[in-house]
C-alpha cells in the first residue's frame, strides 16, 4: 500500500502557532499581573514597615560568632577555654574620616606609628558594610576609661566584650594542642565566608587547627533595627548560634607535668602512648613557648625571640624532628629476620667487633669494639650487638626490609589527627634513584640494620614502632582526641595489622628488648634494677656529625650541641604493656644512661601509686576487671 | 506603518514599494521606538544607582549604541539565510563552550570567557541564546507539527547540550534562559498538553523521591536555602532583606530620582547590576515599576504580533521563543530581586548596567526585525 506523501498542511501550523501565542500571552499578561501584585504588596501594603525601616532607622543583620568548643585532658581538666576579652572596634561606616579617627585613638592610648599602620591594616580587612572590624585586643580598665572619656571625639568606635581563647596550662600543650590565631588573609579565602563573618580567630596549628571545623560551631544572626548612629534599637529577629564541640583529649595533665621534669630541662621529646587503644598519654617537646602570647597577636619582639632562639622552642620535636632511629630499630628489625626466615631464634653470629662483606676491606665496627663473641637473637638485641644485625640486614636485603620498615609505620605519617607530622624516610631503591640518581649499595644496607644511614623518623614513629610490638601488631594510630562532641575518633584509612608467620616472633623480640633492662648483661641494667614492674626497652643513639672509619667518638672533644641523640624506647609492664615511650634527649649522647632513666620516670608516673606500688587495675590479676581509666 | 501591511499582496517588488523608509531599511519603528525608551530609562536609573558614576554611564551608552548596530546588521539577513547558517553555528557554539570547560578545568577556577589577548574576548554562553532557539526552530520547522515524541526527544537534547555545560561554568542564571530559549520553541511548534501534564506530574514524585533517599543533609540545607535565600540572611539572604526594604520604602511614588537611600548608603550590594530594580522602585515607587512593566509588556506584545504574522514556520517558532525568553529574563529578574523566586544571576534587560547582555538582547531584536521585515507571500520551509 503506497503511503500517503505527507505534505505540510502550512495553514493547519500557522492556526497551531497562534493558538500557542494566545497561550504564551495570557502566561506573560497573569506573571506580570504576579509581579505587579508582588510589588504593590510591598510598597503600599507594607510601606509603612519598610518606610520606618529605611527612614528613621535602618535594618542591619548582625552575625553573632558561636562559642569555640572547649578542650579537656582525658580527666576532664581544662586545657583550653573562652575569656571575655574587651576589644576596640571600628566601624567605617560610622566613623566618617576614619583615617582621622584611628589618629585620635592613637593619640587618646599613647600608641606608637607602628600601631597606626596595624590599626589601618586590620580596617581595610573588614569584610562586610557597617561590620564593626576590632583593632585593639585585651584592653585594659585604663584604657577603656580613656576611650569612654574620649567618646565624642570617636565616633564609630566601640569597646566590645567578646570571647577570646585562653589557655589556662600555659606552655605544657603548646605543642599538642597549638594555639589559634587572627585570621589572615590567605585562610580567609578558603573560608565559608557565611559562618565565619562573626569570628575573628581560626586554629593555627595542632588540635585546633586539625579539629577547626568541630570546635568552631555555626554562626548564629540577629536582624537589628539601628538608628542612624548605629545604636542597637530592638532586635527584630534571632537565630542563636551553635556553639562548637568540646574535645576531650586522650592527655593526662598529670602524666605531661611528670614527663616535663623528667626531662629536667634538658632539650627534648617524650611521647607516651596506650599501645592497646593508640591513644597519647602524654607529648612533650622541650623548650616550650606559651601559645597565649598567639591568640591576639604575638608582638614582633616577642616573637622574634621565640624564632631566634638557639633552643627553637617553636620546633615540635616530636612530630617533625627527624632523627636517625639507631639502635632502638634494633627489635623490629629483629622481627622482620624471623618473620622472613634470615635467621632463626636459636642461629648464631659470630662477633669480632667488626662485620665485613665478602670481598670487601671496609670493617663495619660493632660499638664494643672487642666483640660480643657468639651471639644469638635475643643476646643480640640484649647487648645491642651490631654485627649481628649488620648480618642479618645483609641477608634481608634493602627491599624486604623496606616493605617490613614500612609496615611498622616507618618512613610515613602515622597519627590520626596531628597535621604536623612529617613521615619520615625508610629509603629504598627506587627512592635512592630517584633523589640521587645512583643504584643502591649493599653497605648500605648494612647500616640501616642499626638505624643509621638514610632512615629517618620521628619520636612520634618511634613510640608507634614499639607499641606495635606491644600489642603484638595490632595497628591503632596514635590520636590525641578521645572524644569529639561525644563522639570518638574515626581511622578513615585504617592501617593493617601485621601478622607474622609465626606469633611466638614477637615474643622472642619482646623478651630480648626486656633483657635489655633485666638481663645480667642487658645495656640499661642500672635503669631496669630500680624499677618495680618489667619494662620492656631498646636503647639507641643518632648521630649529629659523621665519625670518620678508624676515628673514635670522643664527646670532649665535640661542641656540646654536636654530641649525639640520646633515644630510647619501652614498654611496660613488660607482659602486659599498659604504655608505651619513646624519649629524645637533644645532645644527651648515651640512650641507657640519660634517656632511659626519663622513660622509667614516665612509665613510674603513669604505673605507680604514691606507695611506689603497681595501680591496682594495672596488676595482672585484676586488670581484667578493672575499668580503663 | 506595519499595521497597514496587505497579506494579499503577492509580490516583494509591491511589497517594496509599498513599505516606509524604515521598512525598507528592515527596522520596525514600534520595537525600535519602544527599544530607545528603555535604553534611555536604563541610563538614567543606572546614573543613580551607580552613585552618579558618568564613566559607568557613558560605557553603558556606547554598548546599547553597539548593540543597536549590531541590531541594524543582523536585521539585513533574511531568515532563510540564518536557517541554513545555524546548525553550523550551533556547532561552533557547542565546541566553544566545550573549550571553555576545559580551559576552566585547567586553571582551576569557573570561567565563562574566551580570551585571544588582544584580538577578541566574548562569553560563548551568551552566543548561545540566540542560537539555541534558531537551532531548535531550525530542526523542527522541517518536520511536521505537532513534533513527534522522537522529534521532541531531540530537539530537547540538542537544548541539554549547552545548558548542562553553561551550568558547569557554573552560571545557572544563563543556562536556565538557554534552556528556556530552546524549551519554548518547542511549545510554540505545538508540543502536546499531555505530554506537557505528563512530564510535570512525573517529575513531582522524581524530585521528591530524591529528597528523601538521594540528598544528603547539606545537600537539602544548599537547596532549602537556594529556595528560601531569607533564611541565610548573613549570605543571599542579605541581598533580598536589603533589597525589599529599598523596593517597599519606595511606596507609590517613589523617593525621586537620586534620593534613594537603601540603594545609596552601601546597603545593596549589586545595585546597579542585578539588583538595579530595587533602585528604581525605590525612586520611582510602584507608578514607576507599574510604568516600566507596561514598556516591557508593550515589547513582548510586539514580538508575539510577530510571532503570529511571520510568514515561515522557521520564522515564527523563532521570533516566539526570542519574545517568550525576553519575558522570562523580566520575570526571574523582578521576581528574585523582590523575593519571589531564588537568586540566580540574571539581569534586568536594558536597565541593569552590562555590555555584553545588551549586545545580545539587541540582536535577538534585530533578528525579530529580520523576520518581520523580510516577508514574502511565498513560504521558505
Amino acid at each position: 500500500m503506497p503511503q500517503p506523501i505527507q505534505l505540510k498542511d502550512h495553514e493547519k501550523d500557522a492556526r497551531l502557532v497562534r493558538r500557542r501565542v494566545y497561550v504564551g500571552l495570557a502566561v506573560v499578561m497573569a506573571f506580570f499581573g504576579v509581579l505587579a501584585a508582588r510589588m504593590y504588596y510591598l510598597q503600599v501594603v507594607q510601606y509603612d514597615y519598610h518606610s520606618t525601616l529605611s527612614e528613621s532607622n535602618r535594618v542591619h543583620v548582625q552575625p553573632i560568632p558561636p562559642t569555640r568548643g572547649l578542650i579537656y585532658d582525658r580527666n576532664g581538666r581544662i586545657i583550653a577555654d573562652n575569656r571575655p576579652s574587651f576589644s576596640l572596634t571600628v566601624t567605617r561606616e560610622r566613623a566618617g574620616d576614619w583615617r582621622g579617627v584611628l589618629d585620635t585613638v592613637v593619640e587618646v592610648l599613647g600608641l606608637t606609628v607602628e600601631d597606626r599602620q596595624l590599626f589601618e591594616k586590620r580596617v581595610l580587612q573588614g569584610r562586610r558594610p557597617f561590620e564593626p572590624v576590632p583593632i585593639l585586643f585585651e584592653l585594659s580598665e585604663e584604657q577603656i576609661a580613656h576611650v569612654a572619656v574620649n567618646q565624642f571625639r570617636l565616633p564609630g568606635v566601640e569597646v566590645a566584650a567578646q570571647l577570646v581563647r585562653h589557655y589556662p596550662q600555659g606552655m605544657h600543650f603548646a605543642h599538642s594542642v597549638g594555639y589559634v590565631g587572627r585570621i589572615n588573609e590567605q585562610e580567609l579565602k578558603a573560608l565559608d565566608p557565611v559562618n565565619y563573618s562573626g569570628t575573628h580567630h581560626i586554629g593555627k596549628t595542632g588540635i585546633e587547627k586539625f579539629y577547626e571545623d568541630e570546635l568552631h560551631g555555626k554562626v548564629g544572626y540577629e536582624e537589628v533595627e539601628t538608628n542612624a548612629r548605629g545604636r542597637v534599637l530592638r532586635v527584630l529577629k534571632r537565630t542563636d548560634p551553635e556553639p562548637g564541640n568540646d574535645i576531650t583529649l586522650t592527655l593526662d595533665l598529670q602524666l605531661q607535668e611528670a614527663a616535663e621534669a623528667a626531662l629536667g630541662g634538658r632539650r627534648g621529646a617524650v611521647i607516651a602512648l596506650q599501645p592497646s587503644t593508640g591513644e597519647v598519654l602524654a607529648m612533650v617537646s622541650q623548650p616550650s613557648f606559651d601559645p597565649n602570647l598567639f591568640v591576639t597577636g604575638i608582638s614582633f619582639k616577642d616573637y622574634g625571640e621565640l624564632r631566634d632562639s638557639i633552643d627553637r622552642p617553636l620546633y615540635n620535636r616530636v612530630l617533625r624532628g627527624l632523627y636517625p632511629p639507631g639502635s632502638t630499630i634494633k627489635p623490629a628489625m629483629a622481627i622482620a629476620g624471623l618473620d622472613a626466615g634470615v635467621v632463626t631464634p636459636t642461629s648464631r653470629v659470630f662477633d669480632p667487633g667488626f662485620y665485613q662483606l665478602p670481598n670487601v676491606k671496609h670493617k663495619y665496627r660493632n660499638w664494643n669494639r672487642g666483640g660480643d663473641g657468639w651471639v644469638d637473637l635475643q643476646t643480640a638485641i640484649m647487648r645491642s650487638n651490631d654485627t649481628y644485625f649488620y648480618d642479618l640486614a645483609h641477608k634481608l636485603g634493602i627491599d624486604r626490609m623496606h616493605d617490613y620498615m614500612s609496615r611498622f609505620g616507618l618512613g610515613q605519617r602515622v597519627a590520626l589527627d596531628l597535621n604536623e607530622e612529617t613521615g619520615g624516610l625508610m629509603p629504598s631503591r627506587d627512592w635512592k634513584r630517584a633523589r640521587y640518581r645512583q643504584p643502591w649499595y649493599p653497605g648500605e644496607t648494612l647500616i640501616l640494620g642499626i638505624g643509621q644511614g638514610y632512615m629517618q623518623a620521628t619520636p612520634l614513629q618511634l613510640a608507634q614502632a614499639t607499641s606495635l610490638i606491644a600489642t603484638r601488631g595490632k595497628w591503632v594510630r596514635p590520636h590525641l582526641a578521645k572524644s569529639i562532641g561525644g563522639r570518638p575518633a574515626v581511622d578513615p584509612e585504617p592501617m593493617p595489622d601485621i601478622e607474622l608467620r609465626d606469633p611466638r616472633y614477637w615474643d622472642l623480640a619482646r623478651e630480648g628488648m626486656e633483657m635489655v633492662l633485666h638481663g645480667a648483661r642487658g645495656t640499661a641494667k642500672r635503669v631496669g634494677d630500680t624499677a618495680a614492674y618489667r619494662i620492656a626497652g631498646k636503647s639507641g643513639t643518632a648521630q649529629v656529625v659523621a665519625i670518620k672509619q678508624g676515628e673514635k667518638y670522643d664527646s670532649k672533644k665535640l661542641d656540646e650541641r654536636h654530641r649525639d641523640h640520646a633515644l630510647f624506647v619501652g614498654f611496660a609492664p613488660a607482659d602486659d604493656p599498659q604504655i608505651a615511650v619513646a624519649v629524645m634527649v637533644e645532645n644527651g649522647e648515651s640512650g641507657s644512661g640519660v634517656a632511659a632513666p626519663v622513660v622509667k620516670q614516665v612509665m613510674d608516673a603513669w604505673l605507680l601509686d604514691e606507695h611506689g606500688q603497681l595501680k591496682t587495675e594495672f596488676t595482672p590479676t585484676l586488670s581484667a576487671e578493672a575499668s580503663p581509666r | 506603518m506595519t499595521a497597514s501591511f496587505d497579506p494579499t499582496l503577492s509580490s516583494e517588488d509591491v511589497l517594496r514599494r509599498r513599505a516606509s523608509f524604515l521598512q525598507r531599511i528592515h527596522l520596525d519603528a514600534t520595537l525600535l521606538i519602544l527599544l530607545l525608551v528603555l535604553g534611555a530609562v536604563g541610563l538614567f536609573v543606572l546614573y543613580s544607582a551607580s552613585g552618579r558614576n558618568w564613566d559607568l554611564v557613558s560605557k553603558q551608552a556606547v554598548s546599547f549604541g553597539l548593540g543597536m548596530a549590531a541590531m541594524f546588521v543582523i536585521a539585513q539577513f533574511e531568515p532563510r539565510f540564518m536557517a541554513r547558517w545555524v546548525p553550523l553555528a550551533y556547532l561552533v557554539g557547542v565546541g566553544l563552550l566545550i573549550v571553555v570547560d576545559v580551559m576552566g578545568h585547567n586553571a582551576m577556577g569557573a570561567t565563562r570567557w574566551i580570551n585571544i589577548p588582544g584580538v577578541i574576548r566574548f562569553q560563548p554562553s551568551e552566543f548561545m541564546k540566540i542560537i539555541m532557539p534558531a537551532t531548535i526552530a531550525w530542526y523542527l520547522s522541517r518536520r511536521a507539527l505537532p513534533p513527534s515524541l522522537k522529534h521532541t526527544l531531540v530537539a530537547l537534547s540538542l537544548v541539554m547540550i549547552p545548558v548542562l555545560l553553561i551550568m558547569r561554568q557554573p552560571d545557572l542564571g544563563t543556562s536556565l534562559l538557554i534552556l528556556a530559549s530552546g524549551a519554548f520553541v518547542v511549545f510554540i511548534g505545538g508540543l502536546r498538553w499531555r505530554w506537557i501534564l505528563g512530564a510535570v506530574t512525573a517529575l513531582v514524585p522524581v524530585a521528591v523521591g530524591m529528597w528523601f533517599f538521594a540528598l544528603h543533609d547539606y545537600q537539602k540545607q544548599r537547596v532549602l536555602t537556594f529556595l528560601d535565600p531569607e533564611s541565610d540572611p548573613l549570605g543571599t539572604g542579605w541581598n533580598i532583606i536589603q533589597s525589599k526594604a529599598a523596593i517597599g520604602s519606595g511606596g507609590v511614588f517613589g523617593k525621586g530620582w537620586l534620593l534613594g537611600t537603601q540603594s545609596h548608603l552601601d546597603f545593596l550590594p549589586e545595585s546597579h547590576t542585578d539588583f538595579i530594580i530595587a533602585v528604581l522602585a525605590e525612586e520611582f515607587g510602584l507608578v514607576g515599576v507599574c510604568l516600566l512593566l507596561t514598556v516591557y509588556f508593550l515589547l513582548i506584545a510586539r514580538g508575539l504580533v510577530i510571532t503570529a504574522q511571520a510568514q515561515t514556520l522557521f520564522g515564527k517558532l523563532l521570533a516566539g521563543a526570542l519574545t517568550m525568553t525576553f519575558f522570562v529574563y523580566v520575570f526571574v529578574n523582578m521576581g528574585m530581586v523582590s523575593g519571589l523566586l531564588p537568586v540566580v544571576g540574571v539581569p534586568l534587560p536594558f536597565i541593569s548596567y552590562g555590555g555584553t547582555s545588551l549586545v545580545t538582547l539587541l540582536s535577538g531584536f534585530g533578528v525579530l526585525m529580520s523576520i518581520h521585515t523580510h516577508r514574502k507571500w511565498i513560504a521558505q520551509v
